[in-house]
């Protein structure tokens, strides 16, 4: 396999599951570890892999709260609506940000530690600023799946342990 | 009263009683009685069924689709079937006369071999094998014979041992490739080569590709689609493998019609049709299964990299499988037959392998390990095979 197709199966191991060892990653593709490894930190220098993170359940958000923000925007002549989103994505509430087609432009993910200081945020920081639009704030309840993961997974079922 | 009170009358038919229990049903009770095995024993695929699939069968259940189906199957799925024999393995079969849907693979066996031979035809069939090939032809009164293939020619069918075997009362050729126990897979020049025996010794070619889509390498077209072999070959393929619908119990034969056909005759007095809901899941398995079955056929094709790599790392030689979700690894060198490797595997470390001599003679020396198990049951696998592998070669030393 060349580099290319070899990144590309690196990624898509790892986006399944980021702490499989690079011995593994090496054997699944019959590679060397030397290069499996030479190969993740070209994918990190070239920032196609920007971070690794956990995918959690709702346990671990104890004293978080979070909210989907809808963010109607003016985007601007030269720039689109990227000045306004590189400024919003500058918030350090602000978890996730992605440009959306639909009614909105905008969808924000927002963690704060409790209600008010979402609100607060919204209000004080977003709403206001020069560009914005309007705003809609979805606080969410519960998490049923996230990155491919259903988080109450399904009982498993017994297999035979013999099957000729 | 006759004086038989000491031997009671036995009912059982005279070709029934002989037939051997499968060889591992001692093995598989011990391994019952345990309950922290990990198991590579397993012969079916680890995924559940596809999702959309699953939920397919659900839609049919709510719409009623609960009744009979035609004889040969739901036309729809006939015809599904018929476009992917064409585009995938290469042969042009029409729905309507050439095809029958049929409970598994299981059933597509018994049924052809049943509308095929006559008592005292010969069967050649190769070992090792899936375990329930010689017992279905000698249901049908005729006789099976075997022909050994090896891991020096990467358990590939050869010319000559075809040849020696072969008699004037040889009527089928029944091939598996891919190949349950071994992993072995056919190159072109190899289908050419058995296609050319067949049509010298004026044979049927039974072709079991029930792993066909689970080929990791290169793929050729089926044996069917060689020239002059359609009208000698009958075509098995199913949903259970690649598809991951083993309960389904889903499978389907592709031949001419004469043979279709006589194979209708049997399946409508015996089975009448295959389940109405799981061909309407088949049918959503062909029309919409190609991403999560390429998904699983790239899974399967990295954990094979790695078991056979950890394999011959710890000393058990083994070829490189090109298709199937099976490695069968040399244990010759341990010094014991393949079910005392099994058996002291099983209870020194825990793990469950399948003995190779439970796929015919040819088989001993070898074991059987699937590697549709998640990765992490592979690695601890691997940890305690390894353990164990030194642990005898060590005390064989002394
Ligand atoms: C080679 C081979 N043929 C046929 C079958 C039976 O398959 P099905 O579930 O379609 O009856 C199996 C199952 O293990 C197999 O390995």
């Amino acid at each position: 396999m060349d580099n290319a197709s070899l990144k590309k199966s690196i990624v898509a191991i790892l986006r399944k599951n980021a702490r499989t060892p690079v011995k593994e990653i090496a054997e699944r593709l019959s590679i060397t570890e030397d290069r499996a490894a030479e190969l993740i930190k070209a994918l990190e220098a070239e920032q196609v892999i920007m971070g690794y993170t956990a995918i959690v359940s709702d346990a671990a958000y104890e004293g978080e709260v979070r909210a989907i923000i809808e963010v109607a925007v003016q985007p601007e002549r030269d720039t689109g609506f990227d000045t306004i989103a590189e400024k919003l994505s500058k918030f350090p509430e602000v978890q996730s940000m992605y440009l959306v087609s639909g009614q909105y432009d905008l969808r924000l993910e927002i963690v704060g530690h409790s209600l008010q200081e979402v609100a607060s945020f919204v209000a004080a920081k977003l709403a206001c600023q020069d560009g914005v639009k309007a705003t809609a704030t979805y606080f969410l309840l519960k998490k049923y799946k996230e990155a491919g993961v259903q988080l109450n997974k399904d009982e498993k079922y017994e297999r035979l342990k013999i099957v000729p | 009263m006759s004086a038989s009170k000491s031997c009671p009358k036995s009912w059982v038919a005279r070709h029934i009683a002989p037939l051997p229990k499968s060889g591992i049903r001692d093995f598989f009770e011990l391994v019952n009685t345990m309950d922290d095995v990990i198991s590579l024993g397993i012969g079916e695929p680890d995924f559940v069924t596809p999702w959309h699939i699953r939920e397919a069968t659900m839609y049919a259940l709510n719409r009623g689709f609960t009744s009979y189906t035609s004889n040969l199957g739901d036309i729809r799925l006939r015809k599904a079937i018929c476009r992917v024999a064409e585009e995938k393995f290469g042969v042009t079969y029409h729905p309507e006369n050439e095809c029958i849907v049929t409970v598994g693979v299981s059933e597509a066996l018994d049924i052809v071999m049943r509308a095929v031979l006559n008592p005292g035809d010969e069967v050649l069939y190769h070992e090792p094998c899936y375990v329930s090939y010689a017992p279905t032809i000698a249901m049908c009164h005729a006789v099976p014979v075997v022909v050994q293939t090896h891991a020096e020619y990467a358990f590939v069918l050869q010319d000559e041992d075809l040849e020696k075997a072969v008699t004037p009362r040889t009527r089928v050729l029944l091939l598996n490739y891919p190949n349950n126990p071994t992993g072995a897979g056919l190159s072109l020049e190899d289908k050419r080569r058995l296609a050319d025996f067949a049509v010298r010794h004026d044979l049927l070619v039974i072709s079991d590709e029930i792993y066909e889509e689970l080929t990791y390498g290169e793929r050729s077209v089926s044996i069917a689609a060689l020239p002059g072999m359609k009208e000698r070959t009958v075509l098995l393929n199913g949903f259970s493998k690649s598809y991951a619908m083993t309960g389904y119990r889903i499978g389907y034969a592709l031949a001419e019609p004469p043979i279709i056909d006589a194979m209708m005759k049997i399946h409508q007095y015996s089975m009448l049709c295959a389940s109405s809901i799981a061909q309407a899941a088949a049918l959503e398995a062909l029309q919409n299964g190609e991403p999560p079955r390429c998904e699983m056929l790239a899974e399967y094709k990295q954990r094979r990299n790695v078991i056979v790599k950890r394999f011959n790392d710890v000393g058990l030689t083994c070829f490189m499988p090109r298709g199937a979700f099976y490695v069968f690894p040399s244990i010759q060198c341990m010094g014991m037959d393949s079910m005392a490797f099994a058996k002291s595997l099983l209870q020194e470390q825990h793990v469950a392998v399948v003995p190779g001599s439970a796929f015919g003679r040819c088989g001993e020396g070898h074991v059987r390990c699937s590697y549709a198990a998640s990765m992490e049951e592979i690695e601890e696998a691997m940890r305690r095979i390894s353990s164990f592998v030194q642990y005898h070669m060590a005390i064989g030393k002394l």
